[in-house]
């Protein structure tokens, strides 16, 4: 069953923190982290039934603070790293751990989602990355396609890569390195490239966009003012090694060939406030969608910069009908870059949007109201991209 | 006989009606008086002469039967067969009579009959008068014809005598032309031998003759004798002796050639004496085909000069002519000895052909090709200068020089290059008007970012503004004048080439119209829109007050400046060309979307100040461990200060707009979370103590109610969207910076504090205070939600500490 309508889950807190559950590749699960400073917090494993349209809720507790980001193991469905504000002493500290969710959550439990959310159960603590030397954690980024071994955070102005050690619990911090220079620089965010085995690792700070190599740690490339204003988010394509977007305050998303950094390979200026978030489709990357505290939030066709360029490419055994032909011909002629949909369900600020990670025609987002909505890529825009 | 008209006296009255035929039978007919009866007598003898003759000559006439006389005699009386009528056909005596003698008493018979008497008595005189008067012209008619019989008789027989004279005479000349025969043969025969001994001699003499000439000079003298001996000894070579003289005539001949070639060769006599050599040596029957490469040579060789002297002119080190005077050497020397050459080439060479004037044009075309080069290195030297009416005199003298050639040689083309050339100085002008122009606005430009820096030094800001935009304006708009007024003169009447079709129709429409004045306002427009993609976001490459003067700029352009530039350039370059023209209003588009641009980049860029400076507040601040507010915290402040700066500016350059009436829909308050300090205080919000899950709840039905806020959206040409667009971004940011903070107790009042503040002053910038409230409410509301202990001021101390910040 097929409904394009989205579908919307209503969380009681503020959120900011979301993420699919990168490990599992058959249901479409994904974990949102809540934001309250009075009561203890949540993570809520979502679990959305694509044939019947419902989606099933768990509610784990997270009693060491708010959540401000949220990342799952690329390896091991039940561990996940956050990224929480500890205040203690009119001091607010945002602390990095490392959790494991019971057993049983680890593929969803179908079976009684009403009495799991009556009674929360609570998460296993693995290890704590620690970060009394280095500051507030910005985000955690595991290892794509790695072991779930190997973890990057962002501290302040430090980068680290830790190793996780006896089954994840112990994380020791293997290298490092820190941005140098004149005023208060910080991390906002970063990403790790699955591109050249896994060694370059992306971040963001202030207006400027660096690359680094994780086995020197040392800075590979900088665009410096990759945005007018602060930069929010990035992420790499996943099949052209070398390209990546960024989003930031002045509104804009921009398109970057590494190999080349004083000029984006496109400029999209679609949303009226800071875009927070953009996200290619991990198949096909001409899809990429943004969030943004216009509360809206853009599903882009960028073909023209992407893998294909002219649609897909049908093998040749394909042809066997008069149908595969036409669509061939079809999509020989280059497609036009273009806004596919704009999702106006939010009604405040939408800070997180990600693809499902089972479902490549499925995305997420989530808005500071702690409003989750799920949502289809057109079905018009899949068949044309499939056929 | 004076009068053809006669008429018998009518004895009835009635005949005066048909007798009416002139005006002279009217007085006839009324000398009868209609009572007086038939023969009643004339009383005057002066009026009876006529009236008898008339009468008498009518008899006459009726007796020979004309038809005049019966026609006027017929309709006499209302009877004409009337036997009473006494002049009348059918007569009868015995009626008459018989009539008389019944109707008349006595005395008017013998009146009657006295009368009748007197009547007979005059028509026989009159009888006897007319017989005389013809008996006497028959008798002269008789004589006359007598004589005449007796003349040519006379003449007859002195015609016969000239007749036989005549014979004799004719006898007389064949005899004597007989005897002449033999003798005028003779004479004519000798004639002849004399002519011939003539013709003879001449040749005898001739090689002297031609040697006494070639000595002499007299070249001419000598081709003429050759010219009329060379048939005849053609003719007689093969008698000895004309053929010795034919042999020496050649050698002389050869010699003489040899001469002409050598004076021709040697080049130093001007064109005319060449032109003689050549004219002999033709006649000589030298082939003209060499002659003619040679004497082209020889005009090359002069042209080359010509050239060459034009280029060292031209030469590498200055000091060159001004271009007029160069165009006039050029003129003068080169284009001038070309027209001799041609005219003196046609002249001498026209029977060569189509052919002979094929090699002339190459000629003329090679030449005219560099001489075309030289004039372009000058011409392209002057491009540069400023003055273009030296210029287009310039290219009028030379275009007008090379007309006459043109006409010579249009084979060469040389008038249609010329003015190609004309055409190609004219499109660069305007490109160089048009670089010009560009460079007066960028200098504009310059002028008023130093004059908006050295104002703030001074402390005072923005009130030139309006007069900064005022120069701006006037100094482009002057700028353009003036180069319509340069261009235009290539356009004007006297200008020899300004009837050619470019430029009566591409030069004006496409030249100057699409070429200079759209692309001034489309250049303009880019370098307006460079100043929004630059990559200085920040800010700082581009003073805002510049924005906000360009925007206004454009708007004015777009509402009559460009209306204006461009009816003032169709009035001055009539345009007749058809092609097609960017009309008005996609230019003013173009210019209203410039403003647009501009105006929605200022407002970023100064919702981008504000914002940075509310952003650095809010994230340097620790929140948590701030103590009591006491004060409204300067940030706040000054973010007044500069929206009222930023107000002031804006009001400077762009009108009011139209703000929404006071709100009057309180039922979205009521709502609000704050609704009931609202109704203490109109402006003070403050911070309700609920759940938080309440308040979730209520700002969520808020926002239901709500429309969405477009934070970057599109302003409009006024004053209060332009703040309102600002005031939007800054609290906004304000907004989402909030939200990344963790606040304490006395964080949360100081936001309060803050915000009630920026309420006080800014709602009356936007065109619409509720959205204000608005952002306010939800910047408060965020700040509660990230405060573990929320635990809000009292409004009322707010309220003071705010009025007395």
């Amino acid at each position: 069953m097929e409904d394009d309508a989205p579908v919307i889950y209503g969380l009681e807190f503020q959120a900011r923190a979301l993420t699919p559950q990168t490990a599992e590749t058959d249901a479409i699960r994904f974990l949102v982290g809540t934001q309250s400073l009075k009561y203890d917090n949540q993570i809520h494993i979502i679990d959305f039934d694509d044939e019947n349209n419902i989606i099933n809720k768990n509610v784990l507790l997270h009693q060491v603070g708010e959540i401000w980001h949220i990342s799952a193991s690329p390896a091991d469905k039940g561990v996940l790293a956050t990224c929480y504000n500890r205040t203690s002493d009119s001091k607010v500290l945002t602390c990095a751990a490392v959790w494991r969710m019971p057993k049983e959550l680890e593929s969803g439990s179908h079976e009684s989602p009403d009495d799991s959310s009556s009674t929360a159960q609570t998460l296993e603590l693995l290890c704590h990355l620690d970060n009394t030397a280095h500051g507030n954690m910005a985000c955690v980024m595991w290892e794509p396609m790695g072991d779930g071994k190997k973890i990057i955070s962002l501290a302040d102005n430090h980068i680290l890569l830790w190793d996780l050690q006896e089954s994840s619990s112990q994380a020791v911090l293997a290298s490092s390195a820190s941005l140098e220079g004149k005023g208060q620089l910080r991390f906002t965010s970063g990403r790790w490239s699955p591109h050249h085995n896994c060694t370059q690792v992306a971040t963001a700070s202030d207006t400027t966009l660096r690359g680094w190599d994780t086995r020197s740690m040392s800075q590979i490339y900088c665009i410096e003012n990759a945005h007018g204003q602060l930069v929010r988010d990035l992420d790499f394509n996943p099949n052209k090694q070398y390209y990546l977007a960024s989003c930031g305050d002045d509104c804009k998303v921009k398109f970057w060939d590494t190999r080349n950094v004083t000029e984006p390979v496109k400029t999209l200026e679609e949303h009226s406030h800071w875009v927070w978030n953009v996200r290619y489709n991990h198949s096909h990357d001409q899809l990429v969608l943004t969030g943004s505290s216009d509360s809206r939030v853009i599903l882009s066709n960028m073909v023209s910069i992407s893998s294909e360029p002219f649609g897909h490419l049908v093998d040749d055994d394909d042809i066997s009908d008069q149908e595969d032909h036409r669509s061939e011909e079809k999509s020989k002629e280059p497609l036009q870059d273009n806004v596919i949909a704009t999702y106006e369900e939010h009604e405040d600020s939408v800070y997180a949007v990600d693809w499902s990670s089972a479902d490549p025609w499925l995305f997420a987002s989530l808005s500071y109201d702690g409003r989750l909505v799920i949502n289809r890529v057109p079905r018009a825009l899949k068949y044309h991209i499939l056929l | 006989y004076g009068s053809r008209k006669f008429l018998l006296p009518s004895p009835f009255p009635a005949s005066s009606s048909w007798a009416a035929v002139g005006a002279m039978a009217a007085a006839a007919t009324a000398g009868s008086s209609p009572g007086s009866g038939p023969g009643d007598s004339p009383e005057g003898p002066e009026a009876e002469a006529p009236e008898r003759r008339r009468k008498a000559h009518g008899m006459l006439k009726l007796y020979y039967g004309l038809s005049e006389g019966e026609a006027a005699g017929r309709p006499a009386g209302p009877d004409p067969l009337d036997p009473t009528d006494l002049n009348g056909a059918h007569f009868d005596p015995e009626v008459y009579l018989d009539k008389l003698r019944r109707e008349c008493p006595l005395a008017q018979l013998m009146d009657s009959e006295t009368d009748m008497v007197r009547q007979i008595r005059a028509l026989d005189s009159d009888m006897q008068t007319l017989v005389y008067e013809n008996y006497n012209k028959f008798i002269s008619a008789t004589d006359t014809i007598r004589k005449m019989k007796n003349d040519f008789r006379k003449m007859e027989d002195e015609m016969d005598r000239l007749a036989t004279n005549m014979a004799v005479i004719t006898d007389f000349s064949a005899r004597i032309s007989a005897t002449l025969q033999d003798r005028h043969e003779r004479i004519t025969k000798l004639a002849g031998v004399h002519a011939l001994l003539r013709k003879l001699q001449f040749l005898f003499e001739l090689p002297s003759r031609l040697t006494k000439c070639v000595e002499l000079g007299a070249y001419g003298q000598a081709v003429r004798y050759q010219g009329r001996a060379q048939a005849v000894l053609q003719q007689y070579q093969h008698l000895p002796s004309f053929r010795a003289i034919q042999d020496d005539c050649q050698v002389i001949t050869a010699r003489l050639a040899q001469q002409l070639r050598q004076r021709f060769r040697e080049g130093g006599s001007g064109a005319p004496e060449q032109a003689e050599c050549v004219e002999l040596l033709l006649a000589l029957g030298e082939p003209a085909e060499e002659l003619c490469e040679e004497f082209l040579a020889h005009a090359r060789g002069r042209l080359e000069e010509e050239l060459r002297s034009l280029e060292a002119e031209l030469g590498p080190s200055p000091p060159a002519p001004d271009v007029l005077e160069f165009t006039d050497h050029g003129g003068s020397g080169f284009v001038g000895g070309l027209c001799h050459v041609a005219a003196a080439y046609q002249e001498l060479f026209a029977v060569q052909g189509p052919a002979g004037a094929e090699k002339l044009a190459a000629f003329a075309r090679e030449l005219g090709s560099r001489y075309f080069a030289l004039v372009e290195r000058r011409l392209a030297q002057e491009q540069g200068g400023g003055d273009n009416s030296l210029l287009v005199r310039a290219l009028d003298r030379f275009h007008r020089r090379l007309r006459a050639p043109g006409a010579l040689l249009a084979a060469a083309g040389l008038a249609d290059a010329a003015t190609e050339i004309v055409e190609r100085v004219a499109r660069e002008r305007l490109g160089h008007h048009l670089q010009g122009l560009r460079a007066a606005f960028l200098g504009c430009l310059t002028d008023v970012r130093q004059a908006l820096a050295a104002p703030r030094v001074a402390g005072k800001e923005g009130p030139g503004l309006a007069e900064l935009l005022a120069n701006v304006a006037s100094s482009i708009l002057s700028h353009i004048k003036a180069s319509l007024a340069a261009v235009h003169l290539f356009t004007a009447k006297e200008v020899s080439f300004s009837n050619k079709p470019y430029f009566r129709g591409e030069f004006c429409s496409q030249g100057v119209r699409e070429g200079l004045i759209v692309g001034f306002i489309r250049s303009m427009c880019q370098t307006a829109q460079s100043f929004c993609d630059s990559p200085g976001e920040k800010g700082g490459a581009t003073p805002p007050a510049l924005l906000l003067l360009l925007s206004r700029l454009c708007l004015d352009y777009e509402t009559a400046t460009i209306s204006y530039i461009l009816t003032l350039t169709d009035e001055q370059f009539l345009v007749q060309d058809q092609s097609p023209v960017t009309p008005v209003s996609t230019l003013c588009a173009e210019a209203r979307e410039t403003a647009r641009r501009l105006l929605t980049h200022y407002v970023k860029v100064q919702g981008l100040v504000i914002s940075q400076m509310l952003r650095k507040s809010v994230e340097t601040r620790d929140w948590l461990s701030t103590l009591e507010p006491r004060n409204v915290r300067a940030v706040m402040k000054r973010v007044v200060e500069d929206t009222t700066a930023i107000d002031v500016q804006v009001g400077l350059l762009y009108e009011e707009g139209v703000r929404k009436a006071q709100s009057s829909d309180s039922s979205k308050r009521t709502f609000s979370v704050y609704s009931s300090s609202r109704q203490q205080g109109r402006y003070a919000p403050s911070y309700t103590p609920s759940a938080p899950m309440d308040t979730n709840l209520l700002s969520n039905i808020q926002k239901l109610f709500s429309e969405r806020i477009d934070v970057f959206s599109p302003v409009e040409f006024n004053k209060v969207s332009v703040l309102t667009g600002i005031i939007k971004i800054s609290l906004k940011t304000l907004l989402e910076c909030v939200r990344l903070r963790t606040f304490g107790r006395f964080g949360l009042q100081q936001v309060q504090v803050d915000c009630h503040f920026l309420q006080l002053y800014l709602w009356r910038f936007v065109a619409d205070e509720e959205l204000v409230h608005l952002l306010l409410d939800e910047v408060v509301a965020s700040a509660a939600l990230r405060c573990p202990d929320p635990v809000p001021m009292e409004p009322s101390v707010v309220e003071v500490i705010c009025e007395r910040g």
